[in-house]
């Protein structure tokens, strides 16, 4: 929501939406990138710092009210009504395989998010940072003893997971041009469900349940029932969490005292 | 015994005083004195299942939602002409009851999935039963769809609504202060230990929702009988939401924080109406409650009362005074 926000700020204050171009799309992702990057860190160091040590239960709880303060939040500032996005990137025409018709925008959002997948994949698995991220996660004293910088790390991972949302609302955006501060409740939502669905901690697991998820529900749009999409996503994830919990691809972890 | 008599002079003191109160009041206040009850009752079934079982619930609007269609489709579309005639104030339990007991079994439906499930999962999974129940309702026609269901008999008078809060708090204290209630309180301080103690930790958690859920069914259906329409975005997350910052701001385990919690975030809303027009008519009443839970949680994680209950700060109050005195004297 605040990365749609922001595109739709700066390409207005900069007249993006009078030049659309590959160019300006791009000036609107990286500066919505870098605003939610930096409201990331921002709320990571003044809420959830304090927390490190506190019960899962209070860490939850201020997850959920960060949340729905950014979300009501925005919704007092920027005001209910749904604003129009800028058309920052519009080619003209479609193109056709066979009987298919393609949107170059459609190709463009995917190849964006796809390029960002990749980036991610990379930088958790391959550089430095990504690998104290992944040994943070696994045990966060132990890393701390190995002399990981833990509050460093764990800030930098703030960011980026803000950053990536960020980019994800500009490209929402793009493609339903209708912006509004509670835009990002249900797709946070279901974000979770698809994480969950491919296995948390994983990146590849993430990106097939996001797809197996979006199939579905466009499915169950497409023939029936679309009155019952928002329930679908929670019928998946109650599904997925009694047959399989550690998601499609996830690895069972044990649990010890 | 001694204990349970201080109980029935509660629910005496209801019956006798209900229908002087419900003369001599103004309509506006009593409208927020009966949505005070309701919140009561929502409040503690919640801290039953997030303050004493540590099972963090987001669905207890949806187990309201329950209560609230099944009652007011007794009322108002199976029997509506007894329940419009005067006999039908006495037999308002009747449908209340079902509604409690549909919503109980839902909170069983519910409960099964979460003997697997902990924290951030449990959450999202109880969120999601909750608008599953709404866009379920949303798509039934019997009970009017997405127009909701108007014309609901007002039955739900002072006596219904306070003796039905007596009666839960009663009900839901005895439970936590038994025997049977610290293997509540044991899940939520450490599910293995618990285990291995022989605590049968998956009845437990189960019942903790089956219970929590049966009474947030009975404030649902007490809440049809007062606003006297229901609509599924009545019930959405947001309502779930409240309920939860009710019970963090009492204070996760304490009962009666969640009472005074509850009166006090209905009214506070109400009491604030006369300042909308500084807000230029903005609601702000979610940012802060948002806000209020972030502070909370960094500045006073365990809430108000904490896990204590009114008398035992009373009784804490009154031995500090005693000390003070002593020492003065002395």
């Amino acid at each position: 929501m605040l990365g749609a926000y922001i595109a739709y700020y700066v390409s207005n204050a900069l007249g993006l939406g009078t030049h659309p171009s590959v160019g300006s799309l791009l000036i609107a992702l990286a500066s919505s990138m870098v605003g939610c990057a930096l409201i990331g860190f921002v709320i990571e160091r003044f809420a959830y710092r304090p927390l490190r040590s506190a019960p899962r239960i209070n860490i939850l709880i201020t997850a959920i009210g960060v949340s729905l303060f950014l979300e009501f939040g925005g919704q007092a500032l920027f005001g209910s009504t749904p604003r129009f996005f800028p058309q920052i990137y519009q080619p003209q025409v479609d193109f056709s395989i066979g009987e298919l018709i393609i949107n170059p925008l459609q190709v463009v959002v995917l190849s964006i998010s796809l390029i960002l997948m990749i980036a991610l994949q990379y930088l958790i698995y391959k550089t430095r940072m990504g690998r104290a991220m992944r040994a943070v996660s696994f045990s966060h004293d132990l890393a701390s003893l190995m002399g990981i910088p833990t509050d460093r790390v764990i800030s930098f991972t703030f960011m980026l997971g803000s950053a990536l949302a960020g980019a994800a609302g500009v490209l929402v955006g793009l493609i339903y041009p209708k912006i509004d501060p509670l835009m990002g409740v249900v797709p946070g939502l279901k974000c979770f469900v698809a994480a969950v669905l491919g296995g948390i901690g994983n990146v590849q697991g993430a990106v097939v349940g996001a797809i197996t998820l979006g199939l579905a529900e466009g499915f169950l749009v497409g023939y029936g029932a679309p009155t019952l999409r928002d329930a679908l996503a929670f019928v998946i994830l109650i599904v997925v969490l009694l047959l399989r919990p550690s998601g499609l691809f996830g690895v069972n972890r044990v649990e010890k005292v | 015994m001694k204990s349970n008599i201080k109980w029935i002079v509660a629910l005496v003191g209801v019956w006798i005083l209900s229908p002087i109160l419900s003369k001599y009041f103004p309509p506006y206040e009593t409208l927020i004195l009966l949505q005070c009850g309701v919140a009561i009752i929502l409040a503690t079934s919640l801290n039953l299942i997030n303050g004493f079982t540590g099972q963090f619930s987001m669905g207890h609007a949806g187990f309201m939602a329950v209560g609230a269609y099944a009652s007011s489709v007794i009322t108002t579309v199976f029997y509506r002409d007894f329940f419009m005639s005067g006999m039908g104030d006495y037999f308002f339990f009747v449908p209340l009851l079902v509604g409690a007991i549909a919503a109980g079994l839902m909170g069983y439906l519910v409960g099964l999935p979460s003997l697997r499930l902990k924290g951030d999962y449990l959450a999202i999974v109880t969120l999601g039963f909750g608008e599953i129940i709404r866009v379920v309702l949303l798509n039934m026609e019997v009970v009017g769809g997405p127009r909701g269901m108007p014309g609901i008999p007002p039955l739900a008078n002072f006596t219904w609504i306070f003796s039905s809060v007596v009666i839960t708090f009663f009900v839901i204290w005895r439970i936590v202060k038994s025997r049977y209630g610290r293997s509540f309180v044991a899940v939520r301080e450490d599910e293995i230990a618990a285990e291995s103690m022989g605590v049968p930790t998956t009845q437990v958690k189960v019942w903790a929702f089956v219970i929590g859920a049966f009474f947030a069914g009975l404030a649902g259906g007490l809440y049809a009988h007062v606003v006297q329409i229901v609509t599924p975005t009545g019930f959405t997350f947001t309502k779930s939401f409240e309920l939860i910052i009710m019970v963090v701001l009492g204070g996760m385990g304490s009962l009666s924080g969640s009472v005074i919690a509850a009166v006090l975030l209905t009214i506070l809303p109400e009491a604030l109406r006369g300042y909308e027009a500084y807000t230029g008519g903005v609601d702000l009443r979610m940012v802060i409650y948002s806000f209020l839970l972030i502070v909370l949680m960094l500045s006073r994680p365990q809430g108000l009362l904490g896990r204590m209950e009114i008398n035992d700060i009373i009784a804490k109050l009154i031995s500090w005074f005693r000390k003070k005195k002593a020492e003065v004297a002395s």
